[in-house]
């Protein structure tokens, strides 16, 4: 058990982490979330005593690392695959790891099996890739078989079966009952891996929840429901059935409509009452990534902007078209909108324009907003939002921002 | 029971790394060679010294002569032994093994130390009875008065010459830094600052000035060195702990 409370870090005067308070249980893998530069490092070296909080305390099993007995049999880390002296083989850097917390050098030999290393024991550790030196990172985590594990970004540079390895291998620990904590920058490998997550940005506690609620607390179910592209009306009868009915509908730039608030069985009574055919009703969820993004939007340190190539630019031979801005590139309010067309068509669409989808590709693509106004692209009376509403968001999301960023991409489309 | 653990794992460190072989090698080599080249030299030169040299001859100290050379391959040594470490970033792996950094710092020091100091005695003892084998007639025996004590205290002079790089490499953390400052210091300033009459007085009380007088038998003519051999040796000593304690307190204080 990992107990942080208040914890502040402040190098001159930038503050790396502020007043972060949280648990971390054992039996379970912990996800550690947060942008690059939003504090995890730092908070993985105070929580091993390595660097000195400015105010505030982290202890593990009750005590201050540096004062915990027989640290390195109770906790094991990953901080950096990079820390070893490159001239060192890899069998002698773990054994020198071993003889510091007096484990026997056979052990040495069994998690350098663990990790696959075996081969390369006795090469130097400069020729490794970053993926070897990951999993002798993770080997000298694992020496000590410690109750408490501790990696910082241990899937950086592994190749996909060493992802699926190092994701079993936390789980593996965690149900035998240790304490798994696991920094990442990647939300959708912490869905996997993680039980709980920890999301931190700007070395601020953002979230604190299991990755069941976060997903449900974050992620805005939806429904899809398609009318029959060649009948117009019928989608404008639907729309205002479902509307009356308490529901909020948003025109998909595909001619779809995209509804919440009602459950499926509900759209589909409705739209049996009001005599309007569906084509498609199939239930969406937003990506944990969307809601990750839009929860640590306000907290990204390092925003890349437009590369404008200024400098580089020739006069752009006749006819030629003006590079088009990538949405959410270099734009500040800019945050992930829940996609249009999420997954891609819901359906593989046939390319002869006979095909049941593909009546009218205008009116299948066309942004609605582009041609004939749209009747429903204000649901009573709100701001035309393209994003349904999010539960969980941060409050001060420049909303408005989004229905910009979409038509853009509407263009982009055609 | 921490500290026989951490003296452990330090010498699998020490002994698996290049540059430990490396640089004591070359510090052997270089203190023999110069040694018994000076050695040769002066025999050959002696009949040519004036009266006043002739009377201070000090065939102990002429065969250590490659020392003042040699002691810049063991400052590299120490300097490494520490700043490798930062450098690789293994600090915070080693820290995290052992969150105890008095236990840390001083088992690294101290297997580094008995390294340099069974060097450091091999190295005085070849290069002193090489040396009196090339000065031939000219040379003193082992058993002369205060000559064991010198062969002795040439060995010591380079394990504490390697314990002070240690320290000053432990405040300042970058090898580089810590080369760029160890290096010009010991091969120029100190030799300058002891030799100059004007900062003579200040010079002799650096740490190799002082400890180097613990190799000197026949004392130089009109020599007003205010410390005896021990004493110069205990002024070294005093150095090194300085470097020792700043080398702990940085190591306390500072984040790894």
């Amino acid at each position: 058990m990992i107990e942080a409370v208040g914890l502040t870090k402040r190098y001159g005067d930038k503050t790396a982490v502020y007043n972060l308070s949280f648990q971390v249980r054992p039996g379970a893998v912990t996800g550690f979330l947060g942008p690059n530069g939003s504090g995890k490092s730092t908070t993985m070296r105070m929580i091993l005593g390595l660097d000195n909080p400015t105010s505030g305390t982290v202890t593990i099993g009750g005590y201050p690392y540096r004062k915990l007995p027989n640290a390195p049999r109770q906790v094991g880390a990953l901080l950096d695959a990079k820390a070893v002296h490159g001239g060192r083989a890899a069998r002698n850097h773990l054994l020198s790891l071993a003889q510091l917390s007096g484990i026997p050098a056979r052990r040495v030999d069994e998690v350098l099996g663990v990790v696959g290393l075996q081969e390369v024991a006795r090469k130097r550790s400069k020729g490794f890739s970053l993926g070897m030196g990951q999993r002798l990172g993770i080997a000298a985590a694992l020496l000590g078989d410690p109750q408490v594990l501790l990696f910082d970004e241990p899937v950086n540079g592994l190749d996909p079966e060493g992802i699926l390895w190092v994701r079993n291998l936390m789980k593996a620990l965690a149900a035998e009952g240790r304490t798994v904590f696991v920094s990442s920058h990647l939300m959708s490998e912490m869905a996997l891996t993680a039980d709980h997550l920890i999301v931190i940005g700007r070395g601020q506690l953002l979230a604190d929840m299991s990755v069941t609620d976060f997903i449900s607390a974050n992620s805005a179910d939806f429904a899809r429901v398609r009318t029959p592209d060649t009948e117009p009306q019928l989608r404008e009868k639907l729309s205002s059935a479902l509307t009356e009915a308490g529901g909020h509908v948003l025109p998909e730039q595909d001619g779809a409509l995209r509804v919440t608030g009602l459950p499926l069985p509900r759209i589909s009574d409705l739209a049996y009452e009001a005599g309007v055919r569906l084509w498609e009703l199939s239930p969406h969820q937003a990506s944990l990534e969307e809601a990750y993004m839009r929860m640590t939007q306000g907290a990204v340190d390092y925003r890349s902007t437009i590369d404008q190539k200024a400098s580089l630019q020739q006069q752009p031979p006749p006819g030629a078209q003006p590079p088009m801005p990538v949405p959410g590139q270099g734009q500040p309010g800019w945050y992930a909108p829940p996609p249009p067309q999420q997954g891609g068509q819901p359906f593989a669409m046939p390319t002869p324009p006979s095909g049941p989808y593909g009546g009218a590709p205008a009116g299948a693509y066309g942004a609605p907003g582009a041609g004939a106004p749209n009747p429903y692209a204000a649901p009573q009376g709100q701001p035309p939002v393209a994003a349904p509403p999010v539960p969980a968001a941060e409050p001060s999301q420049p909303a408005p921002a989004a229905p910009a960023a979409d038509l853009t991409k509407s263009e982009d489309a055609r | 029971m921490a500290a026989v653990q951490v003296i452990r794992s330090e010498w699998t460190k020490i002994r698996s790394v290049a540059s430990t072989v490396w640089t004591l090698s070359l510090a052997v080599v270089v203190t023999l060679a110069l040694g018994v080249l000076i050695s040769a030299l002066s025999r050959s030169q002696y009949d040519n010294m004036p009266v006043r040299e002739r009377l201070s001859f000090d065939p102990t100290v002429i065969s250590f002569a490659g020392m003042t050379l040699g002691q810049l391959a063991l400052i590299v040594f120490g300097v490494l032994v520490v700043s490798n470490e930062y450098s690789t970033g293994m600090i915070r792996v080693s820290l995290a093994a052992v969150p105890q950094r008095a236990t840390f710092l001083f088992s690294k020091i101290a297997v580094a130390t008995a390294l340099a100091l069974a060097v450091g005695m091999v190295t005085s003892f070849a290069a002193f009875f090489l040396g009196q084998a090339m000065l031939g007639s000219l040379g003193t025996g082992i058993g002369d008065p205060g000559v064991l004590r010198a062969v002795l205290g040439g060995g010591l002079y380079m394990a504490l010459i390697a314990m002070f790089s240690m320290g000053v490499a432990a405040m300042l953390r970058s090898p580089m830094l810590s080369l760029g400052i160890l290096m010009p210091f010991f091969f120029l300033i100190s030799n300058i600052l002891g030799n100059v009459d004007a900062t003579k007085k200040i010079g002799r009380y650096l740490p190799d000035q002082a400890g180097s007088r613990i190799m000197q038998v026949v004392p130089r003519i009109d020599d007003d060195t205010p410390y005896g051999p021990w004493g110069g040796l205990g002024i070294m000593v005093l150095w090194v702990i300085a470097a020792l304690v700043g080398g702990y307190a940085v190591l306390r204080k500072r984040d790894a």
